[in-house]
């Protein structure tokens, strides 16, 4: 109930924002209106476990995001320390492409994250930062597997690799 | 604030460059993954093609397309991935 | 205002030909996904911000409404990219694949 909830909101809501200035109820005529709830509603009941699936112990642990102190902290996160990582990680790039420096080797990592979303989190955020692409998930307990260009140490602690990025993903999913 | 429409196109231009670049690794790349990964890069520069020619435009509609190949390429890479996994 | 459109064009569009050109230069697959999608990613980023800023300043209400659809294609394109650049790397490994030069390489010693 509580998935088919948030499914149908999320998807209405994006519906309201794609058909922003359309008529003079609010900004939306009445057709628009009705047609994006009974949409929505359809897709709540189609999608509900695809969006916010239970996870192993049977708990709905992916809506913790709706928390709106959670997507503000998500939203700080995304402006402040992942757009800086992520422009170091272009004129990373660009570096080694002119130089063609490269020392790559696939290390493992111990997050410790429970949450499949904070795992989600985590990995994209690992993708598009400095020098590492994640390319394997044990989904036993949450190693991850990473593509790193510039191998320093073949064992290294998280905190080497990406820095600050497991604590933010702890305090944003957990 | 009037924008001459030549920005956009310019900038349209210079990712058509590009994405003639990334589609000689299509043709070359030694395994499917390269090809894969090229065919990836493509789909992001057309959508933000899309994005800047809607604008040139001044069609809405070009943006909605861009979303829906957006999402409809990530679906594409996702398949095409787990086929070279072997579990298709 | 023209001249804010014009740096992050450049930007956006500097990065998309960096991401080409890592994709032309760099040895093997999974180095050419570094370059490809963190470069097209960023690029897509400034390209895409470009627009919004020259829908909201231009203050017509179509321009508006294309800036509105231009953050959600953005966002959809932030969600997306790294997943398949993800689904790609670990289709890559699990075919068999070998990382060019690898000093390292746990994911082939798992048991």
């Amino acid at each position: 109930m509580l998935a088919f909830l948030a499914t149908s909101v999320v998807a209405f809501v994006l519906y309201l924002l794609l058909t922003l200035p359309s008529g003079t109820l609010g900004a939306w005529s009445v057709e628009e209106l009705v047609t994006g709830a009974i949409l929505s509603v359809v897709a709540g009941l189609v999608a509900r476990n695809v969006l916010f699936p239970r996870d192993r112990k049977g708990t709905w642990a992916d809506l913790r995001l709706l928390n709106p102190l959670r997507l503000l902290l998500f939203l700080v996160y995304l402006i402040g320390p992942f757009l800086f990582a992520m422009a170091r990680a272009n004129l990373d790039v660009a570096y080694r492409v002119v130089t063609r420096k490269l020392r790559p080797g696939i290390v493992k990592l111990s997050p410790g994250l429970t949450t499949d979303l904070g795992r989600t989190l985590l990995a994209n955020s690992i993708t598009l930062t400095p020098g590492t692409l994640t390319v394997d998930v044990d989904e036993e307990d949450g190693d991850l597997y990473v593509h790193w260009i510039n191998v320093r140490d073949p064992e290294p602690a998280a905190k080497q690799v990406c820095g600050s990025f497991p604590a933010w993903a702890r305090r944003i999913t957990q | 604030m009037i924008v001459s429409p030549v920005l956009f196109f310019a900038a349209a231009c210079a990712l058509l460059l590009f994405m003639i670049l990334s589609a000689i690794r299509i043709g070359f790349g030694p395994t499917v993954a390269d090809r894969v990964v090229g065919l990836d890069t493509i789909n992001t520069m057309v959508v933000t093609v899309m994005v800047v020619l809607g604008a040139a435009y001044e069609q809405v509609v070009f943006v909605d397309v861009a979303i829906i190949y957006a999402l409809l390429s990530f679906v594409g890479t996702l398949y095409i991935a787990r086929y070279l996994e072997g579990g298709l | 205002m023209n001249i804010a459109l014009y740096i992050l064009f450049g930007i956006g569009v500097l990065f998309n030909g960096l991401g080409a050109l890592a994709l032309m230069r760099f040895p093997d697959v999974y180095t050419r996904l570094h370059g490809a999608t963190k470069c097209t990613t960023f690029g897509a980023i400034f390209s895409i911000a470009a627009i919004i800023v020259y829908g909201f300043a231009s203050g017509g209400a179509a321009q508006q409404t294309l800036a509105i659809h231009a953050i959600v294609a953005l966002i959809a394109l932030l969600l997306t990219n790294p997943t398949g650049a993800h689904a790609i790397a670990r289709a890559a490994h699990r075919s068999g694949v070998k990382p060019w030069g690898a000093v390292v390489d746990k994911l082939e010693e798992k048991p």
